[in-house]
């Protein structure tokens, strides 16, 4: 990747904007900003394509799509190599109920986010997925009660 | 409640959320006039709560990403109230999530670097009220973030 793009305040503040809602158009955001829309358009662009605006994020009501438990895990390697961290990363991202796997460095060794329907929904995704995967050791779970998104240092 | 039809839109919609309305339409074998309708109720009815910008931290320069677990001072009341204050302050908070568990509270807190972290985490993390034991889990690598659910 090329050296970080070094945003003015005029960045941030379209950047703020969109985190927000990423359905603004060029135009809107340039009224909130006192900005022509295409010197809003071309800046928008610019942050595109360093790769800074990377995406949408739809944010969905998941208790309302029937997933109503979200579990956090912690997952430890009983027994550490090279070959057991790829099957266990090739198996834990073919479960389709796992959204997020990270490799991490502390206590645990990889941590998950998993949607369920309910707990009884979880038990089984634990029991029948997650502790069966190749190298599992220590698994620590908890459960998400309220989660909230800030816009971090923008 | 969405029905079978809301469901495939959000389905295909989560696996590529950049989609334009268009294919969305053709994916979910709805027109483009009910597509607009379908997702209009959706939002209304708050199923979709927000479309958001993803904001990738590494492109702007910041290179550490870390989750932070906190067990907090159950003896002391207003201990959530005012941890989850003080973290609003930070900005080098991206996340706050509250758990029933062995764990109360996580933090996803990012910093440019290792020595901007040792700053961030000695002048507003060990700051924070009402803690009672906490742990870091570093990143190394994401293997998978999908926004899909098994719909």
């Amino acid at each position: 990747m090329s050296a970080p793009l070094q945003p003015d305040a005029t960045d941030l503040a379209i950047l703020r904007l969109l985190a927000g809602d990423a359905t603004l158009s060029a135009a809107e955001i340039g009224r909130k900003l006192g900005m022509t829309q295409p010197a809003t358009w071309r800046r928008i662009k610019r942050l595109t394509e360093a790769g800074v605006i990377a995406g949408r994020r739809i944010v969905v009501d998941t208790a309302a799509l029937g997933f109503g438990v979200t579990v956090f895990l912690g997952i430890r390697l009983a027994a550490k190599g090279r070959t057991s961290l790829e099957d266990f990363e090739r198996a834990v991202t073919a479960i389709p109920e796992v959204q997020t796997v990270q490799h991490v460095l502390g206590q645990f060794d990889y941590r998950l986010r998993i949607h369920a329907r309910d707990i009884a929904d979880f038990e089984r995704i634990l029991r029948r997925r997650i502790m069966t995967l190749p190298g599992v050791g220590q698994v620590e779970a908890n459960v998400m009660l309220s989660e909230e998104r800030r816009p971090g240092p923008l | 409640m969405p029905d079978a039809t809301d469901r495939r839109i959000l389905r295909q919609l989560l696996a590529d959320p950049a989609i334009a309305n268009a294919d969305l339409a053709e994916r979910a074998g709805v027109t483009s006039a009910s597509l607009w309708r379908r997702l209009e109720r959706l939002r209304e009815t708050g199923v979709i709560r927000a479309i958001e910008s993803r904001i990738d931290w590494r492109a702007l320069g910041y290179e550490v990403q870390v989750s932070l677990r906190f067990t907090l001072d159950k003896t002391e009341p207003r201990a959530f109230d005012d941890f989850m204050a003080a973290a609003r302050k930070v900005p080098e908070v991206t996340e706050i999530q509250t758990f029933l568990g062995t764990v109360d509270l996580r933090l996803s807190v990012i910093a440019r670097d290792m020595a901007h972290w040792q700053q961030v985490y000695r002048d507003s993390i060990l700051t924070l009220p009402h803690v009672s034991d906490s742990d870091a889990l570093m990143l190394v690598s994401t293997i998978k973030d999908v926004q899909e659910l098994p719909l």
